[in-house]
């Protein structure tokens, strides 16, 4: 399978990605589609990866993966907090620094 | 049949991800997350990254989408309207959004790279993508990037329990709640006895 197809495939999910954290207002989906868009540039590093036949990349892959993780549990904590507050849970609302 | 692998991974995969963004409740996007991520995993291993798609696999798939339904089911399922966002956005968003689709296809197939259109060198060097590889890359190579990582994750782990862990004064109005409901509970139980005494008390009267 030649690597371009990959790279295409990659920035379609990454579109879908952004359409999501543009369009959607929940901030549990607007993590889920930061989530689709780092997993797209994983793919985009993976598939560059094997075009050159070095690892580099997939040591890249693994970070990225850590970045994520780290992440996801930020998001996560803000979100249970936001919701222990009784704040909205709706990102249009949450405009202020200051809760 | 790599290229029927590749399609089919690549239409689940984009699928998913499609339903992620379009589905109303919270719970299903991460179903529809987890589906993406084990057609990612098959894409993996197709560029030849055995151990990133078994790690995709157990931590993503594995951990954490199980965080994620946690907090979707604690937060309850907040189900909004289908495309319901912001009036500044509802156009201006998808629009941008393809527009980007356009600028990295033109970067990417106007870049002229030659190895773009081949499937990847046949040479490559012998447990390319295994455990081995990447970690004795990581261990030798990367060293102070890994270290980072390690420390990255500490601090995410202290700051996910300054931000969700419960504060001082709600841990003291908790304690109080429980205390008066002690209390409550104890005013309730005396009050039993003291009907029940005096049920007694007549019943023997009666007797």
């Amino acid at each position: 399978m030649n690597i371009e197809w990959f790279i295409v495939l990659s920035a379609l999910l990454f579109t879908v990605g952004l359409i999501g954290v543009l369009v959607r207002r929940n901030p549990v989906v607007i993590l889920l589609c930061l989530e689709l868009m780092l997993n797209a540039g994983a793919l985009a590093l993976l598939a560059f990866s094997r075009m050159l036949g070095n690892g580099d990349g997939q040591v890249f892959v693994l970070i990225v993966l850590v970045v994520a993780a780290c992440e996801v549990v930020v998001g996560l904590g803000l979100i249970v907090a936001m919701y222990r507050r009784r704040l909205p849970l709706d990102v249009d609302e949450m405009k202020e620094l200051k809760g | 049949m790599e290229e029927i692998a590749f399609f089919f991974g690549a239409l689940f995969a984009l699928g998913g991800a499609i339903a992620v963004v379009a589905v109303k409740n919270p719970f299903y996007s991460v179903l529809a997350l987890v589906v993406h991520l084990v057609f990612l995993a098959g894409l993996f291993l197709l560029l030849m990254a055995q151990f990133l798609a078994a790690a995709l696999i157990v931590v993503y798939a594995g951990a954490v989408m199980v965080l994620y339904v946690f907090v979707a089911a604690y937060v309850g399922g907040i189900e909004e309207p289908k495309w319901d966002a912001s009036p500044e956005l509802r156009v201006i968003g998808p629009i941008l959004a393809v527009a980007l689709f356009i600028a990295i296809s033109i970067a990417v197939l106007g870049s002229g790279l030659a190895a773009l259109g081949t499937p990847g060198p046949e040479d490559v060097p012998s447990g390319f993508g295994t455990p081995e590889a990447v970690g004795l890359l990581m261990m030798e190579d990367f060293l102070i990037a890994f270290e980072a990582a390690s420390l990255l994750l500490l601090i995410a782990a202290v700051a996910a329990i300054v931000l969700a862990g419960r504060r001082r004064e709600d841990r003291k109005s908790a304690t109080d709640d429980r205390k008066s409901a002690t209390d409550d509970r104890k005013k309730l139980v005396k009050a039993d006895e003291e009907i029940n005494a005096a049920a007694a008390g007549k019943g023997e009267g009666a007797r």
